[in-house]
This record gives C-alpha cells, structure tokens and sequence, in this order.
C-alpha cells in the first residue's frame, strides 16, 4: 500500500540522492518516471503530460538547477503543483438558513449516489439542517427500498412514490412536498445511475436540473476508475453544470487518480470524500493528503502538520517505546486512544504513516471501531481500579462485573476490551523490530527541516487554498454565473 | 445481436467523445515516427490495460516498425495478435461460441454452485441476474442465495430478480451471517435438486481483511456441504475500473480461489482493459461481458471482438 512509493519514481527520485546537483538528463529521467507513477495511479493520460510539463516549467522557473538539495526540491515541486491542480478547496454545500435547498447526486451506476446521498443528510443533520431525500432511482431494482431503509437509520424523511411516475415528477413531488412540510430545509435528490452516453436519461437529468434548479448538482464519481473518469465526468458537467464532486471508496487501496483527472478536465471542485460503507463516513477533501496518495507517499504532510498542532509527539514517542518494551498498559491504550482521537479515525490515521498501513489493516480486522467504541472503552478503562489497569490479568468474574456495571457495559463488553487490549499490544510488540520509533522521529525531523514544505511555500499555499483572496472568489462566482448563462441559453436554444 | 454488434452500438455513440479509429493513425505510406508511436501509446493507455501492458506493445511496434513507411495492415494485424496473445494467457480459453454455458464448470451430476463476489457497486448481483437467466433458457434449473444480508435492501434487490426470473430464491434477513444464507442455499438447492445454486455476496473492498476472511468462510461452509463446490467462483469487475482491478483481482484470487471474471458495464465508453493486466499477472480469463442492466444483457466473452472493440470509435 502506502509504504510501496511507487518504484519508478523512487528509483528515479534516488538518482538526485548524493548528487549535488539536478542535471538536464536526470530531471528527463525523474519526469518520465513521475508520469509513469501517474499513469499507475490512474490519472488520465493528457493530464498527466500537461502535469509534467508544469512541473518542468515550475521548477526551471525556481531554478531547481542550482540548488543544494534536489531530492528535496522536486518531491517538493511534484506535490506543490499536484496540491495546486486538485485545489483550491471548496467545502460548502452553499446553503442558506431559512430557505429550500435542493441537492441532486448523479453519477454512473454503482458510484455510490444513494449511501452518499445517506451520508450528506447525516453530516447536514449534525449541523441541525432538517434534509429530506427523495428516491428518483426507479431504474434499479429494490433502489426506493435501500433509499427508505437509509432514511429510517437516520431519522430522516424520505419521500417516494409507487413504480410508475417519472423521476422528474417525482423529484418535483417530492420538493413540493417538502415545501408543504415546513420542517426540511434540505431536499436531496437520489438520482438512478446512468450511462454518460445514454442519450434518453442524459436528458432526464437535464429536465429535473431545469425544472427544479437544484443549487448544487454533485457528480457521485468512483475513486478506482481507470481512464475512463475524464469522459464520463466531462459529460456530466457538460449536460449539467456540475457544483461539486464526491469521490467514494477511498478507504480502499485504490490510488485515485480518477481525482486530478476529473478536477482537470472539469474544473469542479472535489467536496468531499467517502471512506467506508457506514453513513458516518464522508469526509472533507483535502488535495495535499490526495497528492501524497496519488504519487504513493502516504500522507505524511497532513500528518506531521496535524501532528504539529494537536499532538504531544514526545508522548506519543514515549508510548511507542513502552509498547515495543511490552510495557503497555491499559492506562497507556486509553491515553493513545484519546490522543488519536483528535486526529482522527484511527484507521486513517495508521494508514498515513508510512510502514503502518499493516497496522490498520489488523486493526479493521478486530471488532473495534475507533469512534464508536471509544467513549465506551474509556468508559470501561475508567471504571477499574488502578490495579486492574496495570495488571489486567487480576480481573475475574466478580471484577468484570462490578467494572460492568460502573461503566454501564456487559460483561462480555470487558472480555472483548481484554481481548482487544492483549491482541493490540501482541501486535505492537511485534512491529518492534521495526523501529516505529525512530520512524515517528524521522517524521518529525523531516517536518522540521523542510522535506515535504521545500520552497517553504506551501503553507502560504495552502492558506490561500483554505480561505481564498477575496477578489479570486469573486472571479469564480462571476465566472460561474456566466458558464449558468451560457447554459440556459444552449437550453433554450435546444427547444 | 451479436457481441460485437452491441458493443459496437454502444461506441458507435461516443463518436463526439472519442477521438478518430487508432487506424487512422498510421497513415499508409507516411514514416512512423516517435510522435506517431506516442499517439499510439496514448491511445493504449487510455483502454486502462495499464503502463506493462502498453510498453510491451509499444516496443514490439517500435522495434517493427519506427522508421519505417507504414504499412496498416501489418502495424494492426501485429497489434491484435500481441493482444490477443497477452489476452488469451497459457491455456488459450476458447469457449464454444454457440454454448454459452461452455465457460462454465458444470458439476457432472448434481447441484453446481457458482460464487459471485467482487468490491461495492460494480454490478454483482445484476449479473447474477443475468446469468441466472442464461442459465434457464439453456435448460438448467436455478436457484439464488441472497449472501448480501449487509446493504441496504440488497435482499430485496435480488428478490425482485428471482421474481422477474421465476427462480427459486433462499433469503435470511438483513444482518444476518451471509455463510448461514449460503449453506441454506445449499440445503435448499439439494433439496429442490436445482442444477446451479448462484450465491450473491455483499461488496467488500479487498483489503478489508475481516470481510475477506468473511468470504472465504462462505466458500468454506458451501465446500463442507456440497463435495467439489463451488465449482465456480465469479469476480465481477466493473469495466470502468483502472489499475485497481489488478488489486482486486489478486487479493480476492488469494481469498476465495477465483475461477474467472464477469466483465460488467461495457456498454459504457470504458474499454475495460485491465483485463488484460488481469490475465498477465493472474492468469484470470473473461468468461462473460455485461452490456447493458437488463437479464438479457450478458455475452459470452470473445477476445478478437474484444480487442477489436478496445479500438474503435
Ligand atoms: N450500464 C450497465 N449497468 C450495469 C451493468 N451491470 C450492472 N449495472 C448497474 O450497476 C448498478 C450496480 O449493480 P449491482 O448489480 O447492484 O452491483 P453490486 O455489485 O451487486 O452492488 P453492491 O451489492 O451494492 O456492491 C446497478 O444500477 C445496475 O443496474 C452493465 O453491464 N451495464
Ligand atoms: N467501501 C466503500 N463502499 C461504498 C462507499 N460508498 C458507497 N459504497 C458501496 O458501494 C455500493 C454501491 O453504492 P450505492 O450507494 O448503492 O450506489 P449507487 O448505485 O450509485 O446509488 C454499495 O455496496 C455501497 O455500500 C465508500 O465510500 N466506501
Ligand atoms: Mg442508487
Ligand atoms: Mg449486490
């Protein structure tokens, strides 16, 4: 997985390692095995061939010729102009207190549309907006059911209607419905899957965006698509003016490609991305942790700047070795639990370092679900003695009662803890060898002194990313009205 | 309608997406040059066969035929029969083409079982369907087993298929152990003495370890009641796929023993060329092709139409 970085590109990389110097052929050398990286991760051919030539503008411009470490230098420009290509990163939905809002999700079949439309009425539902999902799914077999099955997990209305009616009156039902409602400010549209080159639903779509105008149309995209990506989105955001992009089953080993491809040839923006099955799992786009993912380098950027801001590295380094001395205890699990806990899902997490992508594979192999598990397991861990936590062994019958019963649990809720708490440490003495010590060490001191930030940049970079200079953004939105302009008027003119 | 006829139907609709036929590339009499050869590759590249796949053909033509004038049918028959040799692998599948069930490992008596499993989304439990249905119009008896008890109305899904089908169907409910559903099945399929018994399976990502380990106690528990089964085991790939689908079919290969694949969603405009890695790397064949999301819509798998179809428009 993540600890494979691709093996052109570090061979090639490698070449600049102890030479002073970046010469003319090593730099066609370093380029040819960067596309190769690309091609592999699937991001579209021409895509690719007008990255490279952008990195070789940016770095000639830098003059990366002369400088002193040009290892360094173009990992840096690699991932600085990846980061800029998939940016800049635009996370609103554009809602509005106190009016409708109508979200539509399409996409080709099997994408992910419904669990997505399942996981943005979730997330809207945590910032107290009242969604509303509407099955317009009348292709697929048993779609209105999986729809209503989502909204009855969430709580959440789910409008339909019985086979027969069109999906444009079902949609448009469905939003009157909710307006009649006056407890939903967010209708959101699952749409049936659907060929790019159907003609026929192609249509379809372009009547419910033109009889509804939704305020945001969201292209549901699969993130292991092949080529392919750049000709299906191209045709979605021609027939509809595309707001926004999910890219889903990322929690896979899929590279993602498919990501710098579609934002492209489309100039869309990603929003967010999904990372499991479960309706919790959608999460924000952030390109530099894809850029780490596209070329194969983890994700050690966000890590090490997360790490920076909300973690006690030294701590952490402290636990490590007393894992590795298996001198773990359970007062040890709980604090590296509630410290992980701010940075994340666990998995994720475990997935960013580079040589613990195993970790995180046993770890989704046992039953434990960092989030959903956590509060309960403190719970537990808090409800025993000081003792019991350093000596687990000491726990019987009557004790894993009373800690039961204090921590609300069943008693075989703290037998699987046990369990859980002895494979855990097993396996973290095992990696031993390994030295995840000195890795996390190495992390640091590679933050410190520059590798991933080389040019020193990219901070400035990602601010302007994060927030965006006013007058850019009013660019944007002046550009945008006028491609909704050129829209309507290609509308009509279809009439 | 023959494969090829509906695959070409298909392209013949993404003429506007889709740039001109990879022959009209190579003009007759024109040199072949770099540039030529690089246009070439792109278009290689773009079938999602991977970077392996397209060098290797790229090197063979260079070798030929850079510098040279060019001749199209030499530069296009060396083309096809690279492909088709990467394609076809050690053991040159061919199946009957007027047996449609011919890829498939009947049991010689007795209830046959086929396992169908492959990540989220790329069109399981549809093709199930449809070969649900080959399988009847060529005189089998079928039953299903509802394996996905994890998705949302998944059951409810391959339900409304058996009802289409008039097929027996064996269904637990939501939540419940897909190997449990599998061994009713089988018990059920005995029962009936069905001729196959198709068992559907949730989506899983393959490195999802403990839904891997899943799959194969399915595989397990169908081998302890059926001596022989399954008899075969389907991935289903989605033809969208790129470089992934090498992921995919290794990981479930080392899970569940695959015996082939089903190629779904090729009436897209994706060529679904990682196959061909597929078949490199894992000596996978193609047994069938899904082309559209009605019963009807299974092919059997024909490589020469197949790289055919990879390059026209
Ligand atoms: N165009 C086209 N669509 C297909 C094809 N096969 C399946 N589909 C569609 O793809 C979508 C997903 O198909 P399913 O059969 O539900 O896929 P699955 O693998 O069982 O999905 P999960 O069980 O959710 O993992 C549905 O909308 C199908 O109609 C095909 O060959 N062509
Ligand atoms: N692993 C994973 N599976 C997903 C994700 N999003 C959707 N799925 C699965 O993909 C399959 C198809 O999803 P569905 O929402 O029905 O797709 P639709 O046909 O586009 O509506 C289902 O099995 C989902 O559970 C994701 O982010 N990760
Ligand atoms: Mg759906
Ligand atoms: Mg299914």
């Amino acid at each position: 997985m993540f600890e494979s970085i691709s093996k052109g590109l570090e061979n090639a990389l490698s070449l600049f390692r102890g030479q002073g110097k970046l010469t003319e052929t090593n730099v066609q050398l370093a380029l040819r095995a960067v596309t190769q990286a690309l091609l592999e991760a699937d991001v579209n051919f021409t895509v690719a061939q007008e990255f490279t030539e952008r990195v070789t503008e940016a770095a000639v411009g830098r003059e990366v010729l002369k400088s002193l470490d040009p290892y360094q230098q173009f990992v840096g420009i690699v991932y600085h102009e990846l980061v800029n290509l998939m940016g800049p990163v635009d996370h609103s939905l554009h809602l509005r207190r106190g009016e409708l809002v109508v979200l539509m999700l399409c996409g080709l079949q099997g994408s992910g549309k419904t669990t997505t439309c399942g996981k943005l009425a979730r997330m809207l539902q945590e910032s107290q907006w009242r969604p509303m999902l509407v099955a317009a799914d009348l292709q697929r077999p048993a779609a209105i059911d999986q729809l209503k099955i989502i909204g009855e997990q969430l709580g959440v209305p789910v409008y339909s209607e019985p086979a027969g009616a069109g999906a444009v009156k079902v949609c448009q039902n469905g939003v009157a419905a909710a307006r009649q409602a006056d407890n939903i400010d967010v209708v959101i549209l699952d749409t049936a899957g659907r060929l790019h080159i159907d003609a026929e639903l192609m249509q379809e779509l372009e009547q419910i965006d033109l009889k509804i105008s939704p305020q945001q149309i969201l292209l549901v995209c699969d993130s292991m698509t092949g080529q392919d990506a750049v000709n299906s989105a191209k045709a979605f955001n021609e027939a509809l003016e595309l707001d926004g992009v999910i890219l889903t089953k990322l929690d896979g080993d899929a590279r993602g490609g498919a990501a710098l491809s579609v934002k492209a040839v489309t100039g869309v923006p990603i929003k967010f991305i999904g990372v499991g099955e479960q309706l919790d799992k959608l999460e924000p786009f952030h390109p530099d942790r894809m850029a780490g993912r596209i070329l194969g380098m983890g994700d050690v950027l966000t890590l090490v700047e997360k790490a920076q801001r909300e973690f006690d590295a030294e701590q952490m380094a402290l636990q490590q070795e007393k894992m590795m001395r298996g001198k773990f205890t359970l007062v040890d699990f709980r604090n590296t639990m509630g410290q992980i806990k701010k940075l994340g899902p666990l998995q994720q997490i475990m997935k960013m370092i580079p040589g613990m992508g195993k970790i995180a594979e046993v770890m989704g192999n046992s039953d434990i679900d960092p989030e959903e598990d956590l509060k309960q397991i403190e719970g537990i861990i808090d409800s025993m003695t000081p003792r019991e936590r350093e000596n687990p062994d000491l726990i019987d019958i009557s004790r894993r009662r009373r800690i039961a019963e204090g921590s609300g649990t069943d008693p075989a809720d703290i037998n699987k803890l046990l369990k859980e708490f002895s494979q855990m440490s097993g396996m973290m003495q095992s990696m031993a060898g390994m030295s995840k010590l000195q890795q996390l060490r190495q992390i640091k001191q590679m933050a410190d002194v520059g590798v991933f930030n080389p040019g020193a940049d990219l901070k400035f970079q990602k601010n302007r990313s994060d927030r965006g200079p006013l007058d850019k953004r009013a660019e944007q939105e002046k550009k945008k009205k006028m491609r909704k302009e050129a829209k309507k008027q290609r509308k009509k003119n279809r009439r | 309608m023959g494969l090829f006829d509906k695959l070409k139907r298909g392209l013949q609709k993404t003429k506007d997406l889709l740039r001109t036929d990879v022959r009209d590339l190579f003009k007759a009499g024109e040199i072949v040059t770099d540039e030529k050869l690089q246009d070439f590759y792109a278009r290689l590249i773009a079938t999602d066969m991977g970077v392996e796949a397209a060098n290797a053909i790229r090197d063979d033509l260079n070798e030929k035929h850079r510098g040279r004038t060019a001749v199209i049918d030499e530069i296009w028959g060396d083309v096809r029969a690279k492909l088709k040799a990467l394609l076809k692998g050690e053991q040159d599948h061919l199946w009957d083409v007027n047996n449609p069930l011919s890829p498939l490992k009947l049991a010689p008596q007795g209830t046959t079982v086929i396992l169908v499993a492959g990540v989220n989304g790329v069109g399981k439990t549809t093709s199930i369907a449809k070969l649900a249905n080959l399988l009847k119009k060529n005189g089998k008896s079928v039953a299903l087993a509802a394996g996905d008890t994890f998705r949302a109305a998944a059951v409810e899904q391959l339900t409304l298929w058996s009802q289409r089908l008039g097929c027996e169907i064996v269904t637990k409910p939501s939540g419940s152990d897909p190997a449990a559903v599998a061994y009713a099945g089988c018990m059920r399929a005995l029962e009936l003495k069905a001729d196959v018994l198709i068992v559907d399976t949730a989506g899983r990502l393959q490195t999802q370890q403990n839904l891997m380990k899943q799959l194969a106690k399915i595989q397990r528990v169908i081998s302890e009641k059926i001596p022989g089964a399954p008899h075969e085991v389907l991935l289903v790939l989605d033809a969208t796929t790129g470089q992934n689908g090498v992921s995919q079919a290794r990981h479930f290969s080392e899970s569940v023993s695959c015996t082939g694949l089903i190629l779904a969603k090729l009436d897209g405009t994706a060529k679904g060329g990682i196959v061909i890695a597929i078949r490199q790397q894992m000596n996978l064949p193609v047994k069938y092709i899904g082309v559209g999301e009605q019963i009807d819509d299974l092919e059997l798998f024909d490589p020469d139409a197949f790289v055919d179809a990879l390059f026209e428009t």
